[in-house]
């Protein structure tokens, strides 16, 4: 009796000391979040001011200057990327919940999934062999080819899971009503999965949004405004690399202020992820 | 202009009617056609990823062969190519983030899926996903001038001075190296590791943990005896996906690793990886040979990630259907 209570003891001991261990892990995941904002608003807010949305890069040396071109370009290059890999993307998963045959499909689930587990480095190898090597220099369009690369897969995977909670019954009644299928598709099954597929496509651009290592030899970056997408262009992820490797300490101080404004923008579009996905099932109960 | 016409024809007579069929038929045929081909656009750049990096690495495939794998000396001036340091520098740095990240994250999973306060599970998750949105090339910056000196000047003089015995710790400490572009890794592939450990964890079924509970184990027990040796192959393919996050992970660690082809002992040192290696010197690449060797680089990484990928992805799925089955 006295031994089975002692060894209760212990085994109590060690329950607590293991799930403390636990809560300490938790902690010590949490922890990097907290220590990287606070560092970014830290060091990069007070370089943050009018000039550094609306200016161009100042030569090195030079204190001031901005990252306008930089955060104009980002959004140049997310709005082709998107332009071309959402409705590839979109149509996929419309293919694989509505059309495709349970083989075609495993198939083109398993591409995607290898797909999405492709360094984005190697994408950017990708763009520069088939755009910037025949077109002998560096483009937005080899940055933004790269980008959409990485998109298709992640926006058709999600656009078929959300297509899937869409009831069979609305198929029914709308062929029923004898409307074809395509149409069943674009006007009634669309629509009502609308939530889902934006927030999808948020998700993607969010992922998307703060790559650098697709646009090294792709976009390559630039120090003017940008106004031919087949020239070098300037991205905001770029120009921190570049500036935070940089041995002037005011670069340093910017490269900290274009992470604080790129890390806004990515939480920005997760945050509206979280307003979109929110009302997703009300529309279909 | 077909799509009009199929709007208004179902009230029009017979031989509308007709063209009305066929039209609905070519629409609808068109239709299938085009998502065909956005569904069929995967299957295509996986077979252009492959095709374009074979056809890049054709000379230096050409001029090295297998020694490429066995070549220990990267040297552009020379010409001569050796990809082993790199693969090392992959190896090492990715398996000190698994030895760091894997036990943290499943202990969060264990965490936020037994311990935790109900209240207290959605917000923790939101921000482990918040964790993982921070760019890659953010977690560089904030290594190379937070985390690098931090390590340089307390950790490591400390880690040289208990282990100094072990070659892992000797050396001069350079603050860039194997060791910091290895924490910064764990970092960020914290978040994948946490949530599939979490997924998995949850499709363990409450009968399991129940059972444990009865025969009087305390909670630590439930966990080890009941959880975590029932979802062991799950969370195994948990760190499976964390590795080949980390072993395709680029900007943080070419910022933090210093560029140097390096094998050897002191994880102090600067080094490579595949990946920081193609980062760093592709614009730089002005030879055929020199550019051709990097995309035998980009071909190894690929290689390497691919089958990580498949089968981290088959452990987990293996594991998470076959609790759909049990339980239903």
């Amino acid at each position: 009796m006295n031994v089975t209570s002692s060894n209760h003891n212990i085994r109590k001991a060690k329950s607590f000391a293991m799930n403390g261990l636990c809560i300490l892990c938790a902690v010590l995941v949490i922890l990097p979040l907290g220590l990287i904002l606070f560092y970014l608003i830290q060091k990069g807010a007070s370089s943050l001011n009018w000039a550094f949305f609306t200016g161009l890069p100042k030569s090195a040396g030079v204190p001031g200057g901005g990252m306008g071109n930089a955060i104009v370009g980002t959004l140049e290059l997310l709005a082709l990327a998107s332009g071309i890999g959402v409705p590839i993307g979109v149509l996929g998963g419309v293919y694989l919940s509505e059309y495709g045959g349970e083989r075609m499909n495993t198939w083109i689930r398993f591409w995607a999934d290898v797909l999405n587990g492709v360094p984005s480095i190697v994408w950017g190898m990708v763009a520069y062999a088939l755009v910037v090597l025949p077109m002998k220099g560096f483009s937005a369009w080899a940055g933004a080819l790269a980008l959409a690369f990485i998109m298709i897969p992640l926006v058709l995977r999600t656009t078929e899971e959300v297509l899937a909670l869409v009831p069979r019954s609305y198929r029914e009644a709308a062929l029923a009503l004898g409307l074809p299928q395509w149409k069943t598709i674009v006007r009634i099954i669309l629509p009502t999965a609308r939530r889902g597929i934006i927030t999808g496509i948020l998700l993607a651009m969010g992922r998307v949004a703060g790559e650098t290592a697709p646009l090294l030899f792709t976009a390559l970056g630039n120090d003017y405004w940008n106004k031919n997408l087949s020239k070098p262009i300037a991205a905001l992820p770029l120009e921190i690399f570049n500036y935070s490797i940089s041995p002037y300490d005011d670069w340093n101080r910017q490269a900290w202020a274009g992470a604080l404004v790129l890390v806004a923008m990515t939480f920005c579009l997760s945050l509206s992820v979280r307003l979109f996905s929110t009302g997703r099932f009300q529309k279909n109960t | 202009m077909m799509n009009t016409e199929v709007a208004t024809t179902p009230l029009s007579p017979a031989p509308g009617r007709a063209g009305a069929r066929s039209g609905t038929r070519l629409g609808d045929t068109l239709f299938h056609l085009v998502c065909l081909g956005g569904a069929l656009v995967v299957g295509v750049l996986l077979a252009l990823v492959l095709w374009q990096l074979f056809k890049g690495s054709s000379l230096a495939l050409k001029q090295f062969g297998w020694k490429f794998f066995t070549g220990s000396e990267w040297n552009p001036v020379t010409d001569q190519f050796g990809a082993l340091p790199f693969i090392f520098g992959t190896l090492v740095s990715s398996g000190i983030a698994l030895l760091i990240a894997v036990p943290l994250g499943i202990g969060t999973a264990i965490y936020l899926t037994d311990l935790a306060p109900v209240k207290l599970r959605q917000p923790m998750t939101s921000l482990i996903e918040m964790l993982a949105a921070v760019p890659s090339v953010v977690w560089g910056l904030w290594g190379l001038f937070v985390l690098m000196p931090l390590l340089r000047a307390s950790i490591y003089p400390l880690l040289q001075k208990w282990f100094g015995f072990l070659p892992l710790f000797q050396g001069p400490i350079y603050g860039i190296g194997l060791l910091t572009s290895g924490i910064i890794l764990a970092i960020m592939i914290l978040p994948i590791v946490t949530s599939v450990s979490r997924e998995v964890l949850r499709s363990v079924p409450n009968l399991q943990r129940e059972a444990a509970y009865a025969l009087g184990a305390t909670r630590w027990e439930v966990t080890r005896i009941a959880v975590l040796s029932y979802a062991r192959r799950g969370l195994f393919g948990a760190a499976v996906l964390g590795l080949g996050r980390a072993i395709g992970e680029t900007m943080a660690v070419t910022m933090v690793i210093g560029n140097t082809p390096f094998i050897g002992w002191s994880l102090f040192h600067p080094a490579g990886t595949l990946a920081s290696g193609i980062a760093n010197e592709f614009t730089e690449a002005t030879t055929d040979i020199y550019q051709s060797s990097l995309f035998e680089l980009g071909l190894v990484l690929l290689g390497v990630t691919i089958l990580v990928n498949i089968v981290a992805q088959a452990m987990v799925r293996a594991f998470t259907t076959a609790e759909t089955r049990q339980v239903a």
